[in-house]
């Protein structure tokens, strides 16, 4: 019995690594702290994404206060509907025209990060490449036959995919080493990487706005907590004398 | 089981202190479930300011607009009206509106910022039901003063500035809401100027 | 003044005499270890649950269209509704938690032999509905996970012969898992189930006083009258209800004793609890799912489908079991057996700590295959781990059979006569 049971715990570890994502991801390493970065990410979303995505539980204010920008600049420079401040950050396209125009409604983003994680999100951002075999003529390496273009072309310049042939199991294979840009975008490389994770880091926000706020209560409870659980052991102590 | 006698007043202090740091704690879990209750993000931005355009309005008539839900009317009044409104305050309970139902910039006989537009809330002061607005017609209620408000559900009766009358239920004179001009013939509801 | 108000009362209704008998004057076991304190947690998580619970009501629209952006209000919108929410998606997990260790502790200690069998029921019973409501406020948030997992499980019904297909559309109130079956499961999740749940667990309680606690040795503290000399009793004072026809050893008063030492347990607890709240309520991915933070799609299945982790153990069981209806009856199958346990068990030593080792490694493995189990049903069903689904699954089930057979002449321990510390 003891043999069979150490030779399923040894086994299980093993096990654990079945499915798994495409490629491997790259780790985001984003700040919520850091305000320029996410409001360069709210900049890129609402020019690049907002045409077609809405953010529909999240509203425009919430969003200025939280990221530091003032209103007015905020209605000015990144508030493209005739909405007020105070709605939700729907977008103009109805979900008919979208399903017409794309074959499946845009999905909306605010709560993107909590279901595919900021990594995710930011390998997602710089694997489009061209494959002229898709409707617009670009594909991406972690959602494969993704059904939108890569509009931050203009930014990034035109990806390609790039393979290195490598010796696997006595065979030569293509093997996936990444993307890389004809340089025609209107970033450098680093520069693309830098606002991709901006861009991530401002979903990460939009996802859990209230973070910062719930870890900061946190600590507070926390201190609450010890000084209960100290209070609450001397007393324990104290009383049970009459026990022990 | 020890034999040593119990010390009843490090018992009692711990007793106490841990009954206070709990209570506190309660207190503290209190707080989120109260405060759950305040008016929402949503609430807050539906009952935001809202701009009125004064510019078209004949005189005489009256603008209904919608701030957090309530009607505010924007009443142009005549200048017989502004002139009708020295003559009755001996009938009125608070003529010089001493209540605080106005802004600071509002506690004049005209109960506005401009004598000629009344800005107020259209809610009974007695129990919150809307008023009438009688314009020419006011003198079935009271006689000798052409214009003024009746409220239907009890009686209550406000003269053109919103001053309610001796000797009906409500107590207190219509709410004047903050309000300011963004210019001649724009009004903002729902917020102080910046003079005030 | 104080003592005019409870005489007052005491006239009336009987307060102070209740006071009493359930907690002042209430002899518990003095010798009560950690594994005592999962009741009185599972009893502060139905506190948070039930009053959370109301809160969220207050701002949750139970509609098809309106339930996921209605939950997005409450994590946005609403001031504190965010900690709301997540006191009440973490107290869902925190319940099983600490249910399922205590009901590890009465397997342990054999709190469900003679004459416990009716407590043990009740509180089998406070597991079924707990499950039927953990189950049913799953599906109010509508996302992918609450839709397609509802999905899943009502399905289930359908194995049943004949009445099956009409069975699940009866359920649902529709021909898909619809606002029809939303506002059922939300009329049921916050009002009738908990009503039901607060019912049994007041039984459990009356069940439980009735009978007195068990304690970590599993014998009796009740001894025959006048068979303990004065000296040896307790020098506390216990209400003539439970003195009268036992004397009793080794126990002290709940209150102050018990109370105290649980506020120390329900701090450390709370620690736990709020570390899950304030730092990870997702607890990556087994509180609160990453698809269901994407709306009910009728029309597109999530690539894998698990139910929250408290139900997997019971998922893994049915999935290990090739045919329909056949898993169905095994997986009911795992929870009848723990209702049947009071009657498995033929044994007269209720302590683990003096029963064979043969039953020590019988319950060891029974856990593993349980937590195994646990595992194996978050995972996707690969034909590895259907294996070892399959073995697991028959070391659950061995457990109670081999029970049952060697509790009859069990090789044990002696007993002591008073209770070790």
């Amino acid at each position: 019995m003891k043999k069979f049971l150490i030779a399923m715990l040894t086994l299980l570890p093993g096990l654990a690594m079945a499915a798994g994502p495409t490629i491997p991801l790259d780790s985001a390493d984003v700040d919520l702290h850091d305000k320029a970065s996410l409001q360069r990410g709210a900049q890129l979303f609402m020019n690049y994404c907002m045409g077609c995505h809405s953010m529909q539980y999240q509203r425009y204010n919430r969003t200025f206060e939280d990221l530091g920008i003032p209103e007015d600049l905020g209605v000015k420079h990144l508030q493209f509907t005739g909405d007020k401040p105070g709605d939700l950050m729907r977008n103009s396209m109805s979900a008919e025209s979208a399903s017409a125009w794309f074959g499946t409604g845009a999905p909306d983003l605010t709560l993107v990060a909590r279901v595919r994680g900021a990594d995710w999100l930011y390998t997602y951002f710089r694997s489009f490449y061209v494959d002229e075999s898709r409707p617009f003529g670009v594909n991406n390496a972690v959602f494969p036959n993704v059904g939108m273009p890569h509009v931050m072309q203009e930014l990034q310049g035109v990806p390609s995919k790039t393979t290195e042939r490598r010796m696997i199991d006595g065979e030569m294979q293509d093997v996936y080493v990444g993307i890389k840009s004809d340089g025609s975008g209107m970033l450098t490389a680093d520069e693309y990487d830098q606002a991709m994770l901006d861009l991530t880091a401002f979903l990460v926000y939009t996802g859990e706005p209230m973070l910062l706020e719930q870890r900061r209560m946190g600590w507070f409870v926390f201190g609450f907590l010890l000084i209960f659980t100290i209070m609450a052991w001397f007393l324990k102590r104290e009383f049970w004398r009459d026990v022990k | 089981m020890s034999n040593a006698p119990v010390d009843k007043g490090r018992r009692r202090f711990l007793t106490v202190a841990t009954t206070v740091v709990g209570g506190a704690g309660a207190v503290g879990v209190a707080v989120p479930f109260i405060a759950s209750w305040n008016p929402s993000a949503k609430a807050k931005n539906a009952g935001a300011p809202v701009e009125v355009n004064i510019g078209k309005a004949e005189p005489g008539q009256l603008i209904r607009v919608e701030w957090r839900g309530q009607p505010v009317w924007v009443v142009r009044r005549t200048p017989e009206m502004l002139e009708g409104l020295a003559a009755i305050e001996d009938d009125l309970r608070d003529p010089n509106s001493e209540q605080p139902q106005q802004p600071s910039y509002a506690q004049n006989r005209y109960r506005s910022i401009k004598e000629e537009y009344l800005v107020t809330v259209g809610i009974c002061t007695h129990l919150g039901c809307s008023p009438q607005y009688l314009q020419d017609s006011f003198g079935e209620q009271v006689e000798g003063i052409p214009s003024g408000f009746f409220c239907p559900c009890h009686g209550s009766k406000f003269d053109i500035a919103g001053r309610v009358f001796s000797g009906v239920p409500a107590p207190y004179n219509l709410v004047v809401p903050p309000h300011y001009y963004i210019d001649d013939t724009t009004i903002l509801i729902g917020e102080d100027g910046e003079q005030a | 003044m104080f003592k005019n108000f409870v005489a007052w009362m005491d006239e009336r209704i009987p307060m102070t005499k209740t006071w009493n008998i359930h907690l002042a004057q209430y002899p518990a076991p003095k010798n009560f270890n950690m594994w005592y304190l999962f009741g009185v947690l599972a009893m502060l998580v139905l506190v948070n649950q039930i009053i959370t619970g109301i809160w969220l009501t207050m701002n949750y629209v139970p509609s098809a269209e309106g339930a996921f952006a209605s939950v997005e209000f409450i994590m946005r919108d609403v001031e504190f509704g965010w900690l709301l929410r997540y006191m009440h998606s973490t107290g869902a997990s925190a319940f099983f938690v600490v249910v399922y260790l205590h009901m590890f502790r009465g397997m342990m200690y054999g709190s469900y032999q003679k004459p416990r069998e009716l407590l043990w029921i009740f509180g089998m019973l406070i597991f079924l509905v707990l499950m039927a409501e953990a189950f049913m406020g799953y599906l109010l948030p509508w996302g992918q996970m609450s839709y397609w997992g509802a999905q899943v499980i009502i399905s289930l019904f359908g194995a049943i012969p004949i009445i099956g297909d009409d069975l699940t559309l009866w359920i649902r109130g529709d021909y898909v898992i619809s606002g029809a079956t939303l506002n059922r499961f939300f009329a049921l999740h916050v009002i009738a189930l908990p009503l039901v749940l607060v019912i049994l667990v007041f039984l459990h309680i009356v069940a439980l006083h009735e009978v007195g606690s068990n304690n970590p040795d599993g014998i009796d503290i009740k001894k025959p009258k006048g068979s303990v000399p004065d000296s040896e009793k307790p020098k506390f004072e216990f209400h003539e209800r439970f003195t009268k026809k036992k004397d009793i050893v080794d126990a002290i008063p709940f209150y102050p004793y018990y109370v105290v030492k649980d506020l120390v347990g329900i701090g450390i607890f709370l620690f736990f609890f709020c570390w899950v709240i304030f730092f990870n309520p997702a607890m990556g991915g087994f509180f609160l799912e990453p698809p269901n933070f994407e709306a009910a799609n009728p029309l597109k299945t999530p690539e894998h489908i698990a139910p929250v982790w408290y139900f997997t153990p019971f998922y893994a069981i049915l999935r290990a079991v090739p045919d329909k209806l056949f898993g169905v009856i095994l997986m009911f199958g795992a929870i009848v057996f723990l209702f049947l346990l009071p009657w498995l068990d033929r044994g007269r030593v209720r302590s683990i700590r003096y029963r064979s080792n043969f039953h020590k490694i019988n319950l060891t493995v029974f856990v593993i295959s349980f937590i195994v189990l646990g595992y194996l049903g978050v995972k996707p069903a690969t034909e590895v781990y259907t294996f070892f689904a399959r073995v697991f699954t028959f070391l659950y089930f061995a457990f109670f059979g081999l029970l049952w057979f060697y509790s009859k002449n069990e090789n044990t321990k002696p007993l002591p006569e008073r209770l070790t510390k």
